[in-house]
Order: structure tokens, then C-alpha cells, then sequence
């Protein structure tokens, strides 16, 4: 039998999905012991039970300078950047994707443009967001913003161009104003997109902002990362890496979920 | 009353001439059948008449009025594929040229006006044979159903012309013969002009009152882009067919029924027995 042909079975798909995570961590397991075999002051590779005192001192143990829960606040703190950021980002794409997708006029107005911007490096304006807006949260909102937002607006304006257009002359021939097209053929047909785009949009968002908390922050998890780094405190910032990355996958598998759940009918279109 | 009148309709794109000097007449109720093969215009000559493309030279009119160059609902449209909307429902889709007629700014309907368009679409859904199927979406219908959505869809707007893009093109045989009964049921009992354009002979002489040909009479390579595509034959199918009537000679199943009174052999005689 082809290679190609050969399909493992439900058993062996879990088993071959648990490996590489396994193996990563007996790999980090067998390093860690043996350098701390060498000597056992090294802070590079923490033993696990050294994370697992960093986790509870985290996450359990109030801090005694201020009397938080640190992981806790530096997840909200950063959660709230997110979300506000990404949920900004969202409306200004579906509101421009949209009348650049459907409207000549806009298209040649705005698209070049919109080009354009993508194309700047964001890290490259955090400095002039930091001195023009200060540096609170409003400039880590913003690059975040600028980072994420004209990429989702080309993606969704491509979608609405991707729209068969024999369904537009159809909702035409139906009667329909551009509003009403607008209203009933194309936004709840871009909205999946929609969500699937903010999907892709996660990694770029967690750089921006992991790179604005190290600059400038007083919580947030890409502040603590970068404030315990000077003390080679390994053991907290492999948890911490750890938690970013569950919570970005949590989030990404939530909202596939949610598209599924909302519009049944953008799953039925990929069988 | 539906009468289309093309008048000298030359289409040319940029460099390239596409069709030369169409002339025609089409009847009120007429289902004109459009052959010709393949890139002779056929589809540029349904795009002018929908408004979506327009005549470089010449005029369309629609029961003597220019057409406006936009789609608009007193031409219906079912193309061989996407004619759908694959995100509602097939009572979403049926329903949604009414909502557009009532409902200019939100585009929904509520309470009674709801009902009233959920009733009408019912009747049209179970007319062309989807009762049933009310809330699936057009991926879960085969292709024959979701062309027989998009005949419902269309005919809700009551418009005056159905235009018909190789509707059928993609079906097999099989379902192709059951939705030309349909299309033919629907021509008879719906006040409708049909322009069809199809690469099925069969089809074009099983459905069609007249039968249009174009193709292009210089056709060698170095003619190709200098020379257009012009009518080359205009059939009326003989016998002739009639909307809403029997065909005088062989009347077949798909003729509308027309009630011959009571004859003697039928049960429960009332009234007048015909000899």
C-alpha cells in the first residue's frame, strides 16, 4: 500500500498526537537532571519540582509587597489588553472589509492604502506610540490595533470579493438594496471568516502585546516574564511561557467552536 | 404582458466582438431555448438581458421600455450554480425576496407579515417538491434540489421574465427529466416569459416554444476577434406550444390538466353525462 493511502487508526492518531508533547518533556526532564547533576545551582533548566514551587508561589500565595495573586493579575491585565485590543481590531475589520469588499468607490479608495499600512512594521512605531499617547494602556491597545487590524481588513474584504457573484445579481434580482445585500447575503456570510481571521490574528496580537509589556508595564504577563529574566528565573517564565500558550490555544479552540455553534452552516460547506 | 425586443444589439469587449447586429422578437409567455456553442455569446446575450452587462450598440427593451442596466426583480435569474445563498435555510432563501420588498432598512419580517410571507413560501416550496426539506441548508440538498430552490427563490418575486443560465446542465439525466416537468408545470401556471440558454439540444426542443441558434459564420482563427457571433437560426417549434394550454396534437403528461367532464364510464355520475 502507497504511504499516501495508509491512515492511522482513532487509538494510534491520540497516541501519535500525545508524542511529540511527551517527548518534549522527557527531553527537558533527562537535560534538566543532568545538568543539575553537574551542578546543582543551575538556573537554566529548573527541575520540575522547582516549577511546581514556582506555580503554587504564583499562583496560590498571595505576593507579600502587594497582596495579589501575581499570576492572576498579570493574566488579567494582560487578558484585558487582548481582548479590548482584538475586539477593536474586529469591528474596524468588518466594518472596512466590508465597504471596501462591496463598494467599488471605497475600493479604490481605501485598498492601496490599507496595503500600505499593513506593511509597517508595528514594533517599529511602538516608540512613537509610547511618546505620543503615553504609557499606559491606551498605546499597548493601539499597537496591538495597528498590528493586527489591516491585515483582517484585507483578509475580509477578499473574502466579500470571494463571494460568488452570481449570488450578488441573485440578491439584486430578490430586490435588494446594497444595504439589504449588505445586511443578509454578505455580512453573515464574511462573519465565520470573521472569526476564523481573528483565529489566525491570535499569535501576531500575543507578540504585539508580550513586546509592549516588556517595554513598558507595571503587570501583565510579558512584564513578569521580562522583569524576572533579570534574575535568570527560569522557573517562573517556563510556566508562564506555558500558561500564554494555553491560553492562546484555549482561546483559538473557543472560538472555532463558537463559529460552529453560531453558523452551522459554514461546516457544511467543507465537506 | 413580457415582450422583449432587442433592437440592432451589438456586444463588443474592448478589441474583441463578441455578438453582431441581434434583432428579435420575443413573445409574451414564450420560452425561448438558446443554443450555439460554446463562447458563441450566449451568456453575454442572458447577461445584457438581466442588465448586468449592456449592449455596446443597440437597445433592449422589456414591454417597450429600456431596460435598466441593474438587475432588478422583474427578471429572475437561476444560474447553474451558486444561485443559492448557502448560509440560510431553503425557507430563508425563498423567503428572502420578500424581505426585501417589505423590509428596506432591518431586512426581517415580524409577526403576522412574517407569516404571511412564511405561507406563501411554503406554498412555492411544495410546489416545485421541497416540502420537507424547509430547514435545510443548500449543502445538505443534492444538486437537483438546490436548482429547484433557486426556481422557488426566483418565482416568489412574480417577475416578468426567468432568465435560465444551463440551469440544468450539471444534473444527471435522471433528475434533469423530473425538473423539466417541474419547469414545464411552472411555465404553464405562472405568468412568465423564459429565456433559456442551454448546451442540450434535447432540452432546448423537449422545453422551448422556438428555438434560437448562434454561432459565428467566420470562424477561422484570424477572424475570430474581428467577427461576432449572429443569430443563425430562429426555430418555432412545431407543433406549437402555448402556455397554460394543451398541445393540440400529442398532449403529454406535462400539459396542464384540463378538465374534460364526466364521462360515462367515471363513478358517481352528477349532472350532465357527456356522450
Amino acid at each position: 500500500m502507497r504511504w499516501i493511502n495508509t491512515k492511522p487508526s482513532r487509538a494510534t492518531q491520540i497516541a501519535l498526537m500525545l508524542a511529540p508533547f511527551l517527548l518534549l518533556i522527557v527531553a527537558y526532564g533527562v537535560t534538566s537532571a543532568a545538568r543539575l547533576a553537574d551542578n546543582p545551582a543551575d538556573k537554566l533548566l529548573p527541575a520540575l519540582q522547582t516549577l511546581i514551587d514556582a506555580i503554587n508561589r504564583m499562583a496560590f500565595q498571595p505576593d507579600p509587597r502587594t497582596g495579589e495573586y501575581l499570576l492572576w493579575s498579570d493574566t488579567g491585565a494582560s487578558l484585558v489588553r487582548l481582548f479590548s485590543a482584538l475586539g477593536i481590531s474586529t469591528l474596524i475589520a468588518l466594518f472596512f472589509g466590508m465597504v471596501i469588499g462591496m463598494l467599488p468607490y471605497v475600493r479604490a479608495l481605501l485598498a492601496p492604502f490599507v496595503a500600505t499600512i499593513s506593511m509597517v512594521p508595528p514594533l517599529a512605531l511602538l516608540p512613537i506610540l509610547f511618546i505620543v499617547l503615553g504609557l499606559g494602556e491606551t498605546s499597548k491597545i493601539t499597537l496591538i490595533v495597528i498590528g493586527v487590524a489591516p491585515a483582517m481588513i484585507r483578509d475580509l474584504a477578499l473574502k466579500v470579493l470571494e463571494l460568488p457573484r452570481e449570488q450578488i445579481i441573485k440578491a439584486e434580482t430578490l430586490g435588494g438594496s446594497s444595504w439589504q445585500i449588505a445586511l443578509r447575503v454578505v455580512l453573515p456570510q464574511v462573519l465565520p471568516r470573521l472569526i476564523t481571521c481573528l483565529r489566525l490574528q491570535l499569535g501576531p496580537a500575543w507578540l504585539f502585546l508580550i513586546a509592549a509589556e516588556a517595554i513598558s508595564s507595571d503587570s501583565g504577563l510579558g512584564y513578569r516574564i521580562f522583569l524576572v529574566r533579570r534574575y535568570l528565573s527560569m522557573d517562573i517564565i517556563f510556566p508562564y511561557v506555558l500558561w500564554i500558550t494555553l491560553l492562546a490555544v484555549i482561546t483559538n479552540f473557543a472560538l472555532d467552536r463558537l463559529r460552529i455553534a453560531v453558523f452551522p452552516w459554514s461546516n457544511l460547506e467543507a465537506r | 404582458m413580457s415582450e422583449i425586443v432587442l433592437d440592432k444589439v451589438w456586444k463588443e469587449y474592448g478589441d474583441q466582438i463578441v455578438l453582431e447586429k441581434i434583432s428579435l422578437t420575443i413573445a409574451s409567455r414564450a420560452f425561448v431555448a438558446l443554443v450555439g456553442p460554446s463562447g458563441c455569446g450566449k451568456t453575454t446575450f442572458l447577461k445584457m438581458l438581466l442588465g448586468e452587462e449592456a449592449p455596446t450598440q443597440g437597445g433592449i427593451t422589456l414591454d417597450g421600455v429600456p431596460l435598466i442596466a441593474e438587475p432588478g426583480p422583474d427578471r429572475g435569474v437561476v444560474f447553474q450554480r451558486y444561485s443559492v445563498f448557502p448560509h440560510l435555510t431553503v425557507l430563508g432563501n425563498v423567503l428572502l425576496g420578500k424581505v426585501f420588498k417589505r423590509s428596506p432598512i432591518a431586512a426581517r419580517l415580524f409577526g403576522a407579515e412574517r407569516r404571511a410571507a412564511i405561507d406563501e413560501a411554503m406554498t412555492l416550496i411544495a410546489e416545485v417538491g421541497l416540502n420537507g426539506s424547509e430547514t435545510k441548508y443548500p449543502a445538505q440538498l443534492s444538486g437537483g434540489m438546490q436548482q429547484r430552490l433557486a426556481l422557488a427563490q426566483a418565482l416568489i418575486m412574480k417577475p416578468k421574465v426567468l432568465l435560465l443560465d444551463e440551469p440544468f446542465g450539471a444534473l444527471d439525466p435522471g433528475i434533469r427529466a423530473e425538473i423539466h416537468v417541474l419547469m414545464k408545470r411552472l411555465w404553464h401556471e405562472t405568468e412568465l416569459t423564459v429565456v433559456m440558454v442551454t448546451h442540450d439540444m434535447r432540452e432546448a426542443f423537449t422545453l422551448g416554444t422556438r428555438v434560437i441558434a448562434f454561432e459565428r459564420p467566420r470562424d477561422r482563427p484570424e477572424e475570430r476577434e474581428r467577427y461576432g457571433a449572429v443569430l443563425s437560426r430562429d426555430i418555432d417549434i412545431w407543433p406549437p406550444r402555448i402556455a397554460g394550454e394543451n398541445s393540440i396534437f400529442a398532449p403529454d403528461r406535462d400539459d396542464p390538466v384540463i378538465p374534460l367532464g364526466l364521462r360515462q364510464d367515471d363513478p358517481a355520475p352528477q349532472g350532465d353525462i357527456l356522450p
